[in-house]
């Protein structure tokens, strides 16, 4: 279930959400399509987050793999699509000039990656778990340890923006970001388990993390496109 | 019992935050990390049809400004044909017809620079207005905003446009269109988008 435009838990959401009702829109060919994106458009290094923006050494942090599949409703594989992330360093500081959290900046941590799916819709980069880190809610909010994930699959409606939580953080059941989404089965699948079999023994400990699209509507009886 | 069909769950969504930035456009969260970046030029000297320049601003419930917006837009070429496996017509060569930028931090403007796109087919042989599809993210914002920017100085297309003309509540039309300014030089079009309050955009549920 999708979170509601206005959930007052969420504070800007009340300024920042329509009051009016969405207006549903019969699908066309502008909106089952969507950019298409390539090799060429990303670097060798776009999801490797230790080293994309290492200058001296390594980020300092817990070395981590976060690997999954983009899938759709149906269980179809998304392949070939862009999946981007990012995040703030094991500190919770982003490098972003607006975050001016006490905690530092890390001089070899970015915070920021990009991959396509293979054939099969997988995708993988190597990061350093990020801190929580407080923001103004309420007097005292936290948010949990995240990855933001951009996703795009093969047509704008499926365009998606999320964010991952990690296994057993004690900060998910309080947020109120996460609980904008009023589906508790739904939050669980926002939380990516600790993958202790696809763990780099003696390098890195990895998480594992399943992103599922729209499935795309049928449009069987109207003008028999192939592929539903 | 009825069987199950088992389908998965959308994974929901979660607003992008206030960082958006440094993952999908780095260079305005202060800094430089890959070799390509993606942007809000979407065509070049070279793309065919009419260059034309959208340049707008996103405003809250409150008529402040949203100054840490993202927006993507995607868009059919001169032609009316998508860079894409499913519309089976060749679109302009170059033309990805997808970008993508920030509302600035000062200003609170944003801008693309593409070309008008054509018509492109509807449903049942129908015809849609020339027009670019919009999403719009931000801190604040738990689930992308759909929403389409149609132009002034296309009034006969837009009269006959399916989508427009199943808006129930016509005083809300005028919302998708962007207003050609009155300048010389590239055309420029203004479209302003209001999350909440008087004369709101009209966002989609696709």
């Amino acid at each position: 279930m999708q979170p509601p435009a206005y959930q007052p838990i969420y504070k800007t959401s009340v300024a920042r959400s329509p009051r009016r009702a969405l207006l549903s829109l019969d699908q066309s060919l502008g909106e089952i399509t969507g950019p298409v994106f390539g090799h060429n458009d990303i670097g060798m290094l776009d999801n490797d987050l230790i080293r994309n923006y290492a200058k001296s050494g390594d980020p300092i942090g817990e070395r981590i793999i976060v690997h999954g599949r983009v899938l759709d409703e149906c269980g179809r594989p998304v392949p070939r699509t862009l999946v981007e992330f990012w995040q703030a360093n094991a500190s919770g500081r982003y490098r972003h000039k607006k975050d001016t959290y006490l905690a530092p900046i890390d001089p070899n941590f970015g915070g920021c990656g990009r991959t396509l799916t293979d054939e099969n819709g997988y995708y993988y980069f190597r990061t350093v778990k990020p801190g929580p880190y407080p923001w103004r809610n309420y007097v005292n909010s936290w948010r949990p340890a995240h990855i933001h994930f951009s996703i795009f699959g093969t047509g704008f409606i499926q365009r998606l923006i999320t964010q991952m939580y990690f296994e057993g953080d004690p900060l998910i059941k309080t947020c109120p970001i996460v609980n904008v989404v009023p589906d508790k089965e739904a939050i669980d699948r926002l939380i990516a388990p600790l993958d202790i079999n696809a763990a780099v023994p003696d390098d890195c400990l990895t998480y594992r993390f399943d992103i599922v699209l729209r499935g795309r509507r049928s449009t069987l009886f109207e003008n028999r496109l192939e592929g539903n | 019992m009825p069987q199950q069909i088992a389908y998965l769950k959308e994974t929901a969504s979660q607003t992008a935050g206030p960082y958006v930035h440094i993952g999908l456009i780095p260079h305005m969260a202060g800094f430089d990390i890959f070799q390509n970046n993606f942007g809000g030029v979407l065509a070049g000297a070279d793309t065919p049809g009419e260059p034309i320049a959208i340049e707008g601003r996103v405003i809250d419930g409150t008529g402040s400004l949203v100054r840490d917006a993202l927006l993507e837009i995607w868009q059919a070429d001169a032609n009316g044909h998508y860079a894409h496996p499913a519309d089976k017509r060749d679109a302009a060569a170059g033309f990805r017809g997808w970008g993508r930028t920030g509302t600035d931090f000062d200003s609170g403007v944003y801008r693309f620079d593409t070309v008008k796109p054509g018509r492109t087919p509807w449903r049942n042989g129908k015809i849609s207005a020339p027009h670019i599809n919009v999403w719009v993210v931000a801190r604040g914002i738990n689930i992308g905003l759909q929403t389409r920017i149609y132009f002034s100085d296309e009034e006969a297309a837009n009269a006959d446009d399916p989508v427009l003309k199943a808006i129930e509540h016509k005083s809300r039309v005028p919302t998708l269109i962007a207003t050609k300014q009155d300048k010389p030089g590239k055309a420029t079009y203004t479209f302003d988008i209001v999350l909440q309050g008087d004369n709101e955009t009209v966002f989609f549920d696709i």
